[in-house]
């Protein structure tokens, strides 16, 4: 049996049985959320991301101990089960000690508390990116398509020239120029200041005290938004030629009323889609400039620093670096599983696709 | 199509002079300079490299001396024009090309190396789970491709050596050289590029399958392995070979991490050691390269794409 046929049979059978119930009047986000509800993965992914979300928030409850309180006299203190688990004779040189569930890092800090207020960088990085592509990629590609001709040509040919920028190389280069012009002490009333002042508060808000999450937010979403402007643009362009934009415009509805009201809610579905897809994409991108150093400031903690400081004690301390790999592939699962979840619901068309 | 390469080739000439600009401009808005140092020199020493390398003229003057617009007072580093990147500052003896020419083959094997692993893995993959739809195979294929783009390579690259160099002694930990010492990188570089290619391979095929032309193929009386690899798979290889081009590029730069990981004498430490240093002529040259190679790598694929499918013509 071909695809078609098998889909026609299917169909056959859906109207067979739905003859003699009543017609349901349905629209497409509760169509699509009955979907995504169905898709047990997609659930999976959605709990694990909540679970991770209140474990971040109430992070000072959860964890045992503070990310930077350590004692260095602790220093790789293991309990014994772990020396038992991991390859290699850890037990023969670590100092084995209980008060550490997965072990004390270089300076006696607690592991597990460490990879937990991890989740503080990571899931706000994935949100932010999600939200400045969104925002910034919707608006600039909303405008370039509608407006269409020179607006256009001028729009796409900036996005052409970002996307010809090697993205990482920029994004380590902008983290450099952050961190040395707006790190260090600034006279009030230079925008070097303010923009401490702003880095402080947003520090303040994510319970990270001195991490320079704001510089982190700024790189990523510099270079996040060009690839949602493209697809907003596309589908603009196929969809402003069609009839009932026509009769909008036609009873005298002003450009922003059409956008918005008419053309926006039919090109959300893709973008959104697109955007949660992208979401593990800005998480490791974060933990890259954290690996390499241009990250977060110690002593916060982010998976990426946790995973470089664990990879130079790779061959003693093999837990330095597997639970924060843990933690991280973890929430890369359930971001992809949530995405191709949304992508199935949103467009049943597009499923297995890329 | 002659004249699409044309333009393509002379669109490259602002990109690349606005890339230029750009990083120019950020290198040097980053603080510091590049003889700043923990033992401070004397003020004369570093009055008289900065004559050396021109760093005492104006900026723009220094940015056009650089791209080789305009003559170096001391004239002895042409610029980009002539293909010379100038000076190293942090080692002197050296020039940016013969960095190049010393870490770029690492880097660019690395990446060759990944990307044959992504092909190499990614396409059987793909075809197996769209011939197979719906199997057990089918089933792997995917579960082994969504493994691929969760696990990030800054994880993939300590596990692999804790497993398969500390525990299991199949190959060595790090070091670069030897056949066995490219493999385990490749692998930790090429794997989330091969599941994207995967996915791709397989939904392309699946589309492609149900064509009329494959109907037609069979009903021809030809053999089920001619219509799948004549005629499928050509032409559900297409939309692959669309993200080659920049997959390839990604992942050359992307080799910084497993360069780190892995004790690999490639580009990624240099770039990254030289902006500390404010070594600006080695951080321009690096992106500049990088941005000439992912511009080349998206090109080469259009072109390559109109070999692939006839119906596409460039105008």
């Amino acid at each position: 049996m071909t695809t078609q046929e098998r889909a026609a049979q299917r169909l056959a059978e859906g109207a067979a049985a739905g003859a003699g119930a009543q017609q349901r009047v349905t629209n497409l986000w509760v169509d699509a959320g009955r979907r995504l509800v169905r898709n047990r993965a997609a659930v999976a992914g959605g709990i694990i991301i909540i679970l991770l979300l209140f474990l971040g928030v109430f992070a000072e409850q959860v964890a045992p101990y503070g990310y930077a309180e350590g004692d260095s006299d602790e220093n790789y203190m293991t309990p014994l089960w772990l020396t038992k688990v991991l390859p290699g004779h850890m037990e023969s040189y670590v100092i084995i000690g209980d008060k550490f569930i997965l072990g004390a890092d270089y300076l006696g800090r607690d592991l597990l508390s460490r990879t937990i207020y991890g989740i503080r960088v990571s899931l706000p990085v994935g949100l932010v990116g999600a939200l400045t592509a969104l925002i910034i990629g919707l608006v600039y590609g909303c405008i370039s398509g509608y407006y269409g001709g020179k607006v256009d040509n001028i729009m796409m040919r900036i996005v052409d020239i970002m996307y010809a920028f090697p993205t990482m190389l920029l994004i380590i280069l902008m983290m450099a120029f952050f961190k040395t012009t707006f790190g260090g002490p600034q006279e009030p009333g230079t925008p070097g200041y303010t923009f401490n002042q702003v880095n402080k508060v947003v520090d303040r808000l994510l319970g990270l005290e001195g991490g320079g999450m704001l510089f982190i937010f700024m790189g990523i979403g510099i270079t996040a938004w060009m690839g949602t402007a493209r697809l907003a643009r596309g589908q603009i362009l196929s969809l402003k030629e069609k009839e009932f934009i026509e009769a909008s415009r036609m009873i005298g509805a002003a450009d922003l009323r059409i956008i918005v009201r008419h053309l926006l809610p039919n090109i959300i579905g893709p973008i959104l889609v697109s955007v949660t897809l992208n979401i593990p994409g800005y998480i490791s991108t974060e933990v890259f400039l954290s690996f390499i150093g241009l990250g977060v400031d110690p002593p916060t903690p982010s998976w990426g620093s946790l995973i470089s400081e664990g990879v130079r004690a790779l061959r003693s301390y093999p837990n330095q670096v597997l639970f924060p790999s843990i933690a991280l592939s973890i929430t890369m699962f359930a971001f992809n599983f949530l995405g191709d979840g949304l992508r199935d619901a949103l467009d049943p068309r597009m499923r297995g696709r890329f | 199509m002659g004249r699409y390469i044309v333009r393509s080739l002379l669109w490259m000439i602002p990109v690349l002079l606005f890339i230029s600009i750009v990083t120019f401009g950020l290198c040097h808005a980053v603080p510091g300079g590049p003889f700043d140092r923990e033992k401070v020199l004397p003020a004369e020493i570093i009055a008289n490299l900065n004559k050396h390398y021109g760093l005492d003229q104006p900026l723009w003057k220094q940015y056009t001396d650089y791209m080789g617009f305009t003559r170096n007072p001391s004239g002895e580093y042409a610029g980009v024009l002539e293909g010379k990147f100038g000076p190293s500052f942090s080692s002197r003896s050296r020039t940016v090309n013969d960095m190049f020419r010393a870490h770029l083959p690492v880097s660019a094997t690395l990446g060759v190396g990944a990307l044959i692993v992504a092909v190499g893995l990614g396409v059987p993959l793909g075809v197996l789970a769209a011939l197979k739809q719906n199997s057990v195979w089918d089933y792997l294929s995917m579960g082994i491709a969504i493994f691929g783009v969760s696990v990030s390579r800054v994880v993939l690259g300590p596990v692999m050596i804790l497993l398969f160099a500390l525990t299991l002694h199949w190959f060595p930990v790090a070091g670069w050289g030897r056949f066995e010492q490219i493999i385990m990188p490749a692998v930790a570089l090429g794997l989330g590029s091969s599941a994207i290619i995967g996915r791709l391979t397989r939904a392309s095929m699946l589309q492609v399958i149900s064509e009329d032309y494959i109907r037609t193929a069979r009903a021809k009386g030809l053999s089920e392995r001619v219509v799948m690899v004549r005629h499928a798979l050509k032409n559900a290889f297409i939309p692959v070979a669309t993200i080659l081009g920049p997959m390839f590029a990604a992942l050359v730069t992307g080799t910084f991490v497993i360069e780190q990981v892995f004790a690999i004498p490639g580009m990624g430490k240099y770039f990254i050691t030289s902006i500390g240093n404010r070594d600006y002529p080695v951080v321009m040259g690096t992106i500049l390269l990088y941005a000439v190679f992912l511009i080349a790598a998206n090109l080469a694929v259009d072109i390559a794409y109109v070999f692939l499918d006839p119906r596409i013509q460039y105008s």
